[in-house]
């Protein structure tokens, strides 16, 4: 620090730690987060696209059910900090469930000895699924936003319906004196920004303040993401992943903040790792649309500011849409899989005539797929032709699977890899998994609603 | 001089839907000019043909050093829907860092790139 800025009083800094990049990551990093030095706020992010599908799926079988169940392991892991530091804590855990979560949570509060120091908001209002028609008879659409095709198309297949709501219903949530704030279908930004409005009452329309808070909440939402994994600058020297630090955003009221992470821990911030997160998911960078701004992020400003800290600044955003993202998930037929893997020699042209004769074997059975698609890992499966031809690879899995709406078909499918072991072309192992199950695929139908369609709810409960 | 775009820079990319993007970094602030001005749009859909199905998108960050290209139809139906090993298309980034640039040597060399 230099002697000019030793003699201006320190801001406020609220720190903002990163817990859970998705439903599936790691189980260690809420705890890590709240015991390796001090964090006000911790962010769990569990909802992917194809996950509400899957609460929605557990609901129906159990109506207790249909939220992260991870999150309950996570909250006993903290519940010290939570109860007696003062760490809140805010996830879109709830799923189509939220209630069911706050009820658990509160179970597991009362197992762990402090029930009366955890207040649970819930936040409630993103799930539209039994509105569905009355909207639909209201003159809402719902088309789908890549295609354009009415949701009359796949209604009857509907599993769930949410709309992606904003950071306000958090903020009340932490008005209200919450310390534990569960929503359903939340986007993922608005659980970092939720506690800066919070902190320093930014206005709602204060543009480049909430923007900062959104760009925050990217940088956070992906976990380690953005502190040296999945990154591939410089690789090879990011130090001890396997104590990889998650990232914190220690955040001021002007807007700006320094992402850092805690003393100890491996992994490594730097303005590559953070650009890498940042590039993430990315659409248009001059319009990231959220309910509560549209973020600029070619304004953003990155800058050194030491060993493993990244001050982000500079940033400005605008009004939002008048519409909510709405993720809608559907039945959409079924698919399996299969694979068998070849050696050396010829690996690749072995699996290229597995691949013929099964697709030969398929079309005399008259099967009927709508997609039919066959790779070979380890010679062009992500890279395609960019990869070469795959010639003179020691080892090659053929990789093949169909879609369809007949589920005979499929299953039929899966039972024409096994009989290539003993009657298709030689050199061939890996079948060792047995026949490949067939899937129902439940996909994704993103849409836009009015957002004066949707009211969110918030219900203390403790 | 020709150079791979894996010398030069990294890249990560995502998905939305059937379209994976594909965020590409300069590994030095002098050398963005170089990504600006050679990895066009064109370029890079003459560099996936045949690997996606729709349009490319491209969009510039000169503050991150960065160029943003989305790559409509990349996914084959994209999430659930698809039947690849990259769904989420998570590597298309290291596929579009294969690509290589043919860059006149003055050029080269006044932004320092390596072997210039």
């Amino acid at each position: 620090m230099s002697s000019h800025e030793s003699e201006t009083p320190t801001p406020r800094v609220v720190r903002v730690a990163s817990g859970q990049g998705f439903w599936g990551d790691w189980l260690e990093a809420p705890r890590r987060q709240v015991e390796g030095g001090q964090v006000d706020y911790l962010m769990l992010d569990y909802l992917a696209e194809v996950t509400m599908s899957i609460v929605q799926k557990q609901k129906e079988r159990d109506p207790r059910m249909g939220y992260a169940r991870d999150f309950i392991g996570a909250m006993q892991s903290i519940f010290p900090a939570v109860a007696d530091r003062g760490v809140k804590v805010i996830a879109n855990a709830g799923g189509v469930n939220p209630n069911a979560c706050a009820d658990a949570v509160l179970e597991a509060a009362e197992q762990a000895g402090v029930r009366g120091k955890i207040r649970v908001g819930v936040v409630t209002g993103d799930d539209i699924l039994d509105r569905l028609d009355e909207l639909l008879a209201a003159g809402h659409p719902l088309a789908n936003m890549d295609t354009g095709e009415p949701l009359t198309s796949i209604r009857d297949r509907v599993l769930s319906a949410n709309a992606y709501i904003g950071s306000t219903p958090i903020v009340e949530a932490l008005a209200q004196g919450a310390n534990v704030v569960v929503t359903g279908r939340s986007t993922d930004t608005a659980l970092t920004m939720a506690p800066l409005r919070h902190e320093f009452g930014w206005a709602v329309d204060d543009w480049d303040r909430l923007a900062a808070g959104i760009v925050a909440g990217h940088i956070l939402e992906c976990g380690a993401q953005s502190s040296g994994g999945n990154c591939l600058h410089e690789w090879r020297t990011i130090p001890d992943l396997a104590n990889v630090g998650y990232p914190i955003a220690e955040a001021m009221a002007d807007g700006s903040f320094v992402i850092s992470k805690h003393p100890g821990t491996g992994g490594r911030i730097s303005v590559p790792s953070v650009t890498e997160q940042l590039v993430y998911e990315m659409g248009d960078p001059h319009a990231y649309i959220t309910p509560d701004v549209v973020a600029d992020f070619t304004s953003i400003r990155l800058e050194d500011a030491g060993e493993n800290r990244v001050r982000v600044h500079g940033i400005t955003g605008g009004p939002p849409t008048p519409f909510l993202k709405v993720s809608i998930a559907y039945r959409a037929g079924f698919k399996a899989v299969g694979s068998l893997v070849y050696a050396w020699p010829d690996a690749m042209e072995k699996a290229q005539a597995a691949d013929r004769i099964l697709r030969e074997r398929l079309d005399r059975l008259g099967l009927r797929f709508d997609q039919v698609l066959s790779e070979y890992v380890g010679a062009t499966a992500t890279h395609g032709a960019l990869a070469g031809d795959g010639r003179g690879a020691p080892e090659v899995q053929w990789r093949i699977g169909v879609r369809g709406n007949d589920r005979a078909a499929v299953e039929r499918f899966t039972r024409e890899i096994a009989p290539l072991v003993l009657n298709g072309p030689p050199s061939v192992t890996g079948f060792a998994g047995g026949r490949p199950k067939v899937e129902e695929i439940v996909a994704y139908w993103p849409a836009l609603l009015d957002k004066r369609a949707v009211t969110t709810a918030v219900r203390i409960q403790e | 001089m020709k150079i791979q775009l894996v010398d030069i820079a990294h890249a990560r990319s995502g998905d939305k839907g059937d379209t994976a993007n594909v965020g590409l970094i300069a590994l030095k602030p002098q050398w963005y000019p170089i990504l600006a001005h050679y990895v066009s749009r064109e370029r890079v859909a003459h560099h996936f043909l045949g690997q996606i199905t729709g349009d490319v998108v491209r969009f510039e960050l000169p503050n991150l050093y960065a160029l943003n290209f989305l790559l409509h139809g990349a996914l084959d139906g994209g999430g659930t829907l698809s039947l690849k090993t990259d769904a989420q298309g998570k590597v298309y980034s290291t596929a579009l860092l294969r690509m290589t640039l043919d860059i006149p040597d003055a050029d080269a060399r006044a932004v320092g790139l390596p072997g210039a």
